[in-house]
């Protein structure tokens, strides 16, 4: 394993496992022609999209239009009632509970109203991942301090998450989904709750996330953000319009 | 065994004591506490009805009422249709020391009984297959005008059984507190995994499978369900133990407790009680997780 550059003091976001899938082009997440509809009427149709590992997304859209919907599609919390997801390879109707599970776990999720487990301090709500999947919490001690450090929580470490505010919790929540070093980070509009600085602060580390192979994918409508970020890294511009998912022009 | 030995980590993330988790310990006591006197119930009756039904039963009387001057003709000759009976083991009619003792109690010992008409009293015991009670009446009527035959077993026989369906009783009782028991745990794990949404949802969120967020309530319940039983077992071992003592009270009733290896029984009530709240929690861990994406 190579320690080189800034990666080395974060030896917890250094694995790459999936650069052979990369170099082949294989996808993390894959869509055909997928549609879901609610109850009655239809709110995502005819949705075809590659996620390619280390590309870097943005999805927008008006609020309502189903980017939300989306994104649950794109970690197997909903089931597509029409064409097909799969997550890594693997079709997600043929996946039976613990396999979402076990996908999970390579797919960091980070929501805009994000949910901890209130009575334990930070540091173990951030290592839960590690806690759930069985992996030895000892040798990741130093791994979370750093990944804490990186986040800028290292000295809220033992606080509840009731004590925190909106932006430590975005946080806190991003620090959750990477401590398995997962391929794929969904964020659903992270920046929500969070005034500009802490927005920007936010989209550095996703970006910095990006440039060490994750595949990023954010939901926002707050096109100052993707301004922003366009000039770091090259992302691409989803837009859910009319149930349907189009590319963006570079125009933003 | 790997559930006691616990993945602590899986019972840290559900909250502390939970308001239904005391409830669990509670009712498993509760219930413990009943088992543990259903089952004193059960095993008492069940020896009554042995200790009637195979002791007391061996044994009628004839009793023999006669004047003075034919009374040992008559015993003789109801002593001679005994020997000849099938079924009769040893016949033999009591001393008038013995009547004596045998009516003490009611009259003192000071009573006159050589000029009172006493009946003589005549024991029988049986043998295993026992005698056919209306032959032998039948047989005494017609050899000895003055004798007549108790059978004890006639009034005997719906004690037997009344002491035999309590036992049932107290089985049937068992049965239905142990499923009460599964009831109340199956409601308090369902509440308990309501009152948990959001932390089921995190878990979901970050990669646990149902059989990791299952095993965090279950152990709990499990658990808190064994601690209650054994607290509730306690507290009835205790409290039949100061019940009183049945041979101060009248040796009539063999009164409640547990005798011999039943003494063992209630030990069981815990484990047990652990093993109906650990497939109950189970069950509806399964069930709730299985509506979740």
């Amino acid at each position: 394993m190579s320690r080189s550059g800034t990666i080395e003091t974060r030896p917890m976001l250094r694995h790459n496992k999936r650069v052979d899938d990369r170099e082949q082009g294989a996808c993390v997440i894959e869509l055909d022609n997928v549609a879901y509809s609610y109850g009655g009427g239809e709110l995502l149709t005819d949705i075809s999209l590659k996620l390619a590992p280390g590309s870097f997304h943005f999805l927008t859209g008006p609020s309502g239009a189903g980017k939300t919907t989306f994104l649950r599609l794109c970690y197997g919390a909903l089931i597509p009632t029409g064409g097909q997801v799969r997550l890594f390879g693997q079709d997600v109707r043929e996946m039976d509970r613990d396999a979402v599970a076990v996908s999970r776990r390579r797919i960091g999720v980070v929501h805009q109203d994000c949910q901890f487990l209130d009575h334990l301090p930070l540091s173990e709500n951030v290592s839960l991942p590690l806690i759930v999947s069985g992996r030895d919490r000892l040798e990741e001690q130093v791994n979370l301090k750093e990944l804490l450090t990186w986040v800028g929580l290292r000295d809220r470490a033992k606080a509840l998450p009731p004590e925190l505010s909106g932006g430590e919790r975005q946080r806190a929540a991003l620090a959750r989904a990477v401590i398995m070093s997962p391929d794929v980070i969904l964020a659903d509009e992270p920046t929500g709750n969070v005034d500009w600085e802490m927005s920007q602060r936010l989209l550095r580390l996703l970006v910095e996330l990006n440039r060490m192979g994750k595949t990023i994918m954010i939901a926002t409508h707050d096109l100052s953000l993707i301004r922003a970020a366009k000039s770091h890294v090259q992302a691409r511009v989803l837009r859910i319009s009319n149930r349907r998912l189009q590319l963006a022009g570079a125009d933003l | 065994m790997a559930l006691l030995a616990g993945d602590t980590g899986a019972d840290r993330v559900v909250p502390p004591a939970g308001f239904t988790v005391r409830l669990t310990l509670f009712s498993a006591a509760a219930m413990a506490l009943l088992v543990v006197f259903a089952l004193a119930l059960a095993l008492a009756s069940g020896r009554l009805a042995a200790s009637w039904g195979e002791e007391l039963a061996r044994t009628s009387t004839i009793r023999i009422s006669a004047p003075v001057d034919q009374m040992a003709g008559q015993t003789a000759a109801a002593l001679r249709v005994l020997q000849t009976t099938p079924g009769v083991g040893r016949a033999r009619a009591l001393e008038p020391s013995e009547q004596r003792a045998l009516l003490e109690p009611w009259f003192g010992p000071d009573l006159p009984l050589d000029t009172l008409p006493i009946p003589q009293l005549i024991e029988i015991i049986e043998t295993g297959s026992g005698y056919d009670t209306q032959g032998l009446s039948l047989r005494l009527q017609a050899e000895v005008p003055g004798a007549v035959l108790d059978d004890h077993t006639r009034w005997r026989r719906p004690l037997v059984r009344a002491a035999d369906a309590l036992r049932w009783l107290g089985w049937g009782a068992i049965l239905l507190i142990g499923g009460t028991m599964a009831a109340m745990i199956t409601l308090a794990a369902n509440a308990a995994l309501a009152a948990n949404a959001q932390v089921i949802a995190v878990l979901r969120l970050v990669g646990a499978t149902d059989t990791y967020i299952a095993r965090a309530f279950v152990r709990r319940f499990t658990l808190r369900a064994g601690l209650g039983a054994f607290v509730g077992m306690l507290l009835g071992l205790v409290l039949l133990i100061l019940m009183p003592n049945p041979d101060a009270a009248g040796a009539v009733l063999t009164g409640l407790g547990f005798r011999g290896w039943h003494r063992a029984l209630p030990f069981l009530v815990p484990p047990l009680a652990a093993a109906v709240a650990f497939a109950a929690t189970r069950a509806a861990a399964r069930r709730v997780l299985a509506g979740l994406t």
